[in-house]
């Protein structure tokens, strides 16, 4: 158990940088996700942490005492690796005790941790297998398994699930949060996977490009992203972005689209003085594009008119690919709605619940604005 | 799990043999024969007596009545097994394994009493300097430790190579694998010196040092690639839990390159054992290796083939009991289920 800091962590390798400034205070008994696309440096993060890599500039931190120069093995910190990692040449029972065995602890202490642990995990029958002799899953299994008899003050998780079917990723993903449950220590698990992040996660950091976007938990996130990087990223199907404007007529604010325009809820409209008659990003989500026949009530609608290009139906939903001007989106809608390809039809925008990102600030990856969370 | 195991279709159908296979088995059995039937050829000869060699090809062994007089059982009416008894013998063995050099058989001269030259007629003749018996026992002590030697010290220099950080490492290993390319002869002569300068010439020491220096290069080059194709993540794990290097090397690394060290180790050991020029040059005459022995049947006699086949056949159990041993280390591939792949 304990707490983790990075403390203006830099990581390069020559002049390619793999992790920025990277500050992060991870608290006890957290489950911390760490996602983003591949080569956003958050397996380099991990790494260091884990020592194996070394950091080029900055400060890690377990509990309160600066690790940059400690060995991997007095770390206390045990890693579950993509690959799972198992000796193939051991049997389950020894690749768990492996790391007890070279801690010297006694023959009986060793012996009760596999045990336990091995309960734990639904492995006892499997304890005199050899690695190559297990399913995927089971692999997987011994690995967490190898990781928890050394009781660690933190546990790592580099992608663990990428080498599973889908239907197992889903079975132990909520196994994986039982677990966290139950031994009420710190996880760190690195995922590129934004499902995995929001389902598990008691926080998520999400990274791009080696540097930190957003530091929340899932739900903030998910509502109030920092930054079109983190809207664009959390969520599937993926948030909907249209370029625009922001214009003013007779007192009334519209976002200017082209070919359409929609109606700036009154109460929103002193977020957005800053940027009137300016580009912006226009972001709203697949679920808040509704069928007005089937829209709750409550909602501030604004009427779109669309043409259909492709509908999928996911049975409890449906997915309609929709057109207009030069604008292509997704809407997720009820499945009771009738449509299918080349129908016209109007959709309304759900105005409680959209997102105005301002170019101009940083046109690589524009920042929300008048966002709730403050860095 | 048990829905995904109960959907698959259960299909036991028997396959026929594809026209590929039956083509592979004819060629597999070609190349039996073609290496089966002068080894057996050997085999037979080395167990024929010399009048018979001589005179009739090994594959009319069992025709009993053929051959020149002297060869033929002295009772014509004897039995076909009585008669095939004396077409073979074991006196090639015998007489190469003491070194005997006389007309006759060593059995025969010692029965008659008269001792041939420089034997004893007792198990001392075994260890004859001219025999293959002491020859044997010199290719052992030459080659066990310049077999274990240049190994254990290559698995070393191997995992350094791989998987440790130093500075220089590409370009030492780089050197190494070039001197690869430098020819034994080339180095005769000043290793020759140098030994003569520590006075080790002649003896088993100096054949260590050389087979050992010319193993090395070949040997770490091959473990080290070896070993540079296990997964990093097996390394970076053991650290984790807690392992050094030599723990490390010890328990992991050792263990899955058995396959490759047990390759090497045949490898270095049919090299050592056929070897004939360092033996001849840094032993010589003094400490008679096999092949050294073999030579010198075949210059001093001539023809002499009973006693060639025998040493030949001699000279060739070692190596296929090794072979034997440790060929499942080939089949076996230990790295299924390392990493999901």
């Amino acid at each position: 158990m304990a707490s983790v800091t990075y403390k203006n962590v830099w990581k390069k390798y020559g002049d390619v940088i793999a992790v920025q400034d990277l500050n992060l205070a991870i608290e006890d008994k957290e489950f911390l996700v760490l996602v983003g696309p591949s080569g956003c440096g958050k397996t380099t993060a991990l790494r260091c942490l884990a020592g194996l890599e070394e950091i080029t500039q900055g400060e890690v931190l377990i509990d309160d005492q600066v690790v940059n120069d400690v060995a991997p093995k007095d770390r206390d910190i045990a890693m579950v690796f993509q690959s799972y990692a198992l000796y193939p040449h051991m049997s389950v029972y020894d690749n768990m005790a492996f790391g007890l065995k070279l801690r010297k602890l006694d023959k009986a202490d060793i012996d009760r941790r596999v045990q336990e642990s091995a309960r734990t995990l639904g492995i006892e029958g499997l304890l005199k297998r050899k690695p190559k002799e297990l399913s995927g899953g089971q692999r997987q299994r011994v690995a967490v398994g190898r990781a928890i008899v050394r009781e660690p003050k933190v546990f790592l998780f580099d992608e663990p699930l990428s080498n599973l079917d889908a239907k197992l990723r889903v079975q132990t993903r909520a196994e994986l949060s039982k677990l966290h449950q139950r031994l009420e220590t710190t996880f760190i698990y690195v995922t590129h996977d934004q499902t995995e992040a929001m389902t598990m996660a008691s926080r998520i950091a999400v990274m791009n490009k080696g540097l930190l976007q957003q530091l929340d938990t899932p739900q903030v996130l998910y509502d109030h992203p920092n930054n079109l990087f983190v809207a664009g990223f959390i969520g599937s199907p993926a948030m909907n972005f249209f370029n625009g404007k922001v214009i003013v007529e007779e007192g009334t604010m519209y976002i200017d689209l082209g070919s359409f325009r929609v109606k700036v809820p009154e109460h929103d409209m002193p977020r957005y003085d800053s940027v009137i008659d300016k580009e912006i990003i226009f972001g709203i989500r697949p679920e808040d594009i509704h069928n007005p026949e089937f829209a709750p009530p409550s909602i501030i609608a604004e009427p779109v008119e669309v043409n259909v290009d492709v509908t999928e139906l996911m049975g409890n939903e449906i997915f309609l690919y929709l057109i207009n001007g030069n604008h292509n989106f997704i809407a997720r809608v009820d499945p009771r709605t009738q449509v299918s390809f080349g129908d016209k039809m109007t959709v309304v925008f759900n105005m409680d619940n959209y997102h105005i990102f301002d170019p101009s600030l940083d046109p690589e990856n524009p920042p929300v604005v008048g966002g709730i969370t403050k860095e | 799990m048990t829905t995904a195991a109960l959907s698959k279709p259960i299909s036991k159908t028997k396959k026929h043999r594809e026209p590929s296979k039956i083509g592979t088995t004819i060629g597999i059995v070609l190349i039996l024969i073609l290496w089966l039937v002068p080894t057996v050829g050997l085999l037979v000869t080395s167990f024929r007596p010399v009048a018979l060699i001589n005179t009739t090809g090994w594959w009319t062994a069992l025709d009993v009545d053929n051959g020149p007089a002297s060869a033929q059982h002295p009772d014509p009416n004897a039995s076909y097994a009585e008669k095939l008894g004396t077409r073979f013998t074991i006196d090639n063995y015998v007489d190469a394994l003491t070194g005997y050099r006389g007309t006759g058989t060593y059995r025969a001269a010692c029965a008659s009493g008269t001792k041939p030259l420089g034997m004893n007629c007792n198990i001392s003749d075994l260890l004859n300097p001219r025999g293959m018996g002491r020859a044997f026992v010199n290719s052992i002590i030459v080659t066990i430790p310049s077999t274990i030697l240049p190994i254990l010290i290559a698995l070393f220099a191997a995992y350094a190579f791989a998987w440790m950080d130093f500075k220089g490492r590409y370009a030492i290993f780089a050197v190494l694998v070039g001197l690869q390319v430098v020819p034994i002869q080339m180095t005769l002569v000043p290793v020759l010196r140098m030994f003569a300068g520590m006075g080790i010439n002649g003896t088993f020491p100096a054949v260590w040092l050389f087979h050992t220096g010319f193993g090395l290069p070949y040997a770490i080059y091959m473990l080290r690639n070896s070993m540079s194709t296990l997964p990093k993540d097996l390394f970076e794990s053991a650290y984790l839990d807690g392992a050094n290097h030599w723990q490390v090397f010890n328990r992991i690394v050792l263990p899955l390159t058995t396959p490759a060290i047990a390759s090497l180790a045949i490898f270095q050991f049919l090299w050592v054992w056929n070897d004939l020029l360092v033996s001849l040059v840094f032993l010589g005459g003094q400490r008679p290796v096999m092949t050294y022995q073999i030579s010198n049947m075949v210059s001093s006699l001539g023809a002499g083939w009973h006693l060639l086949t025998a040493a030949a056949f001699l000279s060739m159990l070692l190596p296929m009991i090794v072979f034997f041993a440790l060929q499942k280390y080939f089949v076996r591939g230990m790295m299924a289920g390392a990493v999901k792949g």
